[in-house]
């Protein structure tokens, strides 16, 4: 039932999407098919089946599985602790503010407190402990990304959450269920959609995340995100780089399409 | 939706109150483009008073912009958005960027200043006669370490790097063409090296370094090694200095297998919208006052003799930073290998990376 002023409505909509998302897509796949000299090719995808695309692509997948996992810990629990509280919105806005701060700025203090001499070794001295370089290690990578990612999963799990009808948590509870089973049966597949947008927006970005590898892990880890970035920056062989982020764009599409599937299996409509 | 108008017109008036103070501001020290210079530079690399005083003798407003590699850089001229009106390159981009025509010709009549530098920095083989460049900073590519945590090490050789007791210590630049180079000046072969199986058995040398690896990181290593953070690392002669100023532990060693020597010049890129302010500047930062003044603060070796003459004895005697003529023959300069084998180099180095676990 579209009128013909809801369809010139639609028109700048449709330049936005044409120009600022098929457009570069088009370009980056373009792009990818060209070799150093401008020719036409397939060498790229080639080269980016050998084992050092291959192990990097495999890494960046670890490293970003395990962002997210220990990001979703930390924040489903939190998240719903939250809905609990009597100031909620602010408790919210509390755990917001720090996404507010620049990240790289937020990196540069990590290398202070990860420091030989930073806060953290003078507390694990006066436990007793010899201190430990804590910077470059895969450990404090992961740790600054989780910290980083955290809000970000936060919000999505807090509006699911919040939206969840506490009548039906009565129900189970009055229909005899442990608080356990109530939350297995009830409040976790209700919340899913929440949980999957959270995979997201943390799982994606974390795929390519590329400053924090060099500041916090010393490019002990690599993505494919470092990898772009050298390629466009140092070796300008745009094709390679393009044919690493056309991966990356198929790798995003198959993980939206597995977590967004809604309640395929779920127990509860 | 009232508090979303509010909160857009917000926005608009804020954005237009910087705008306008922006504009206001720019108004203030210089009146239109004729009147402003664009500076394009490597980090922490130039006295921000030279470029005051260089305001206030000119009238010449100063836009600073800094880079961190020299692809980068010229990725960044290509593209052409910015009008930079001096980049300070090294000397393998230069040749690049005069294949690419990116650079516009030095009228030398305009530099008087020149006649300041050592003739044996003028007229080398990536740009004859100074057509288009003028040397700035130069320096090496060694080691700089603390010798109170390496026991009887020296770094007189590269091999020294592979020693056993440097466990997970060794820290070094995030740069191909230094990393490989070392692999190649430890064998023996040539940093420009065209041979595959040179590069090849530099590499394989290179991933047996891993285990010795702590991390690949950028300028952050300057406040790592001040605090003795780190052991060891492999750096550029100038960034060893400024370590060395604030932490007197420390030493520096340039391997006597070889290593990199290197120019960094000032050029004027074909974006320049005031080729005559740039002249301006390349000649006062040639100029022995501020010429001394710079290599103090930056602690690269300045190849500027007038304003050696002005520096403290002690420096530029150092054989560290000034390598007398015979020891430079063991350093090569980087030329530029084509997109090939950069690309070759890139994918090594990426290939190193990954063996470090």
């Amino acid at each position: 039932m579209q009128t013909k002023a809801s369809k010139s409505a639609l028109f700048p909509y449709v330049l936005w999407i044409a120009f600022f998302v098929i457009a570069p897509i088009a370009l980056v796949v373009y792009y990818s098919l060209l070799d150093l000299h401008g020719n036409f090719t397939l060498e790229n995808y080639k080269a980016f089946f050998t084992s050092v695309y291959l192990k990097m692509t495999l890494s960046s997948f670890w490293y970003a599985f395990l962002i997210t996992f220990f990001t979703l810990l930390i924040s489903y629990p939190t998240a719903y602790f939250l809905t609990k509280t009597k100031h909620k919105q602010l408790w919210l806005l509390l755990i917001i503010i720090p996404s507010w701060i620049n990240l790289l700025l937020k990196t540069y203090a990590f290398i202070g407190i990860f420091g030989l001499y930073g806060p953290i070794n003078a507390f694990i001295e006066v436990l007793g402990f010899d201190p430990k370089q804590m910077l470059f290690t895969d450990i404090s990578f992961v740790f600054v990304s989780v910290y980083i990612f955290i809000p970000f999963m936060i919000l999505p799990i807090f509006n699911s959450l919040d939206r969840l009808n506490p009548t039906l948590v009565y129900a189970a509870r009055d229909l005899g269920a442990s608080a356990f089973t109530t939350f297995r049966r009830v409040v976790l597949p209700l919340t899913m959609d929440g949980v999957k947008a959270g995979i997201q927006v943390v799982f994606i970005p974390a795929l390519s995340l590329f400053m924090i590898t060099r500041l916090i892990a010393g490019n002990r880890v690599i993505t494919l995100g470092t990898a772009i970035e050298q390629q466009f920056l140092v070796t300008q062989n745009w094709g390679m780089g393009s044919t690493i982020a056309v991966f990356l764009i198929l790798f995003m599409v198959i993980i939206m399409l597995i977590t967004g599937q809604k309640n395929k299996g779920g127990r509860v409509r | 939706m009232k508090s979303l108008i509010q909160a857009t017109i917000a926005i608009i008036v804020v954005t237009a109150l910087l705008m306008y103070a922006g504009n206001a501001m720019s108004a203030g020290s210089g009146k239109s483009g004729k009147d402003t210079l664009t500076i394009f530079n490597w980090g922490e690399y130039i006295d921000p008073d030279l470029l005051k005083q260089f305001e206030k003798e000119t009238g010449i407003h100063v836009i600073y912009e800094t880079f961190d590699s020299n692809e980068a850089m010229m990725t960044k001229v290509q593209q052409g958005g910015t009008a930079y009106d001096i980049a300070i390159p090294s000397e393998y981009m230069i040749e690049k960027m005069k294949e690419e025509d990116l650079l516009i010709p030095l009228d030398h009549s305009k530099i008087p200043n020149m006649k300041n530098i050592d003739p044996y920095f003028l007229d080398l083989p990536f740009d004859d006669n100074n057509k288009y460049s003028v040397p700035y900073f130069w320096g090496t590519v060694g080691i700089v370490y603390n010798p109170s945590l390496v026991g009887d090490l020296d770094f007189s050789s590269w091999e020294d790097l592979w020693d056993p007791s440097l466990k997970r210590t060794v820290f070094l630049v995030d740069g191909a063409r230094e990393v490989i180079g070392m692999g190649l000046n430890s064998l023996g072969y040539s940093l420009n090296s065209l041979d595959n199986n040179e590069l090849r058995s530099a590499t394989d040398k290179l991933i047996k370094l891993a285990p010795n690896v702590k991390a690949i990181i950028g300028d952050e290593i300057t406040p790592l090694m001040i605090n003795n953070e780190a052991t060891v690392a492999l750096t550029w002669s100038g960034q060893a200095a400024d370590m060395m100023y604030e932490n007197e532990d420390l030493d520096f060693a340039v391997p006597e297998e070889g290593s990199n020597l290197w120019f960094d010049n000032m050029v004027i890129p074909k974006t320049s919208k005031n080729i005559d302010g740039a002249h301006a500047f390349i000649n006062f930062m040639l100029d022995a006052d501020s010429g001394a003044q710079n290599a103090d603060f930056v602690g690269y070796s300045t190849p500027n003799i007038a304003a050696m003459a002005l520096m403290d004895e002690e420096v530029v005697t150092d054989e560290r930073y000034y390598p007398t003529e015979e020891q430079r023959d063991t350093l090569e300069v980087y030329k530029n290998l084509g997109p090939d084998y950069l690309g070759k180099y890139n994918e090594l180095f990426l290939e190193f990376k990954m063996s470090i676990r």
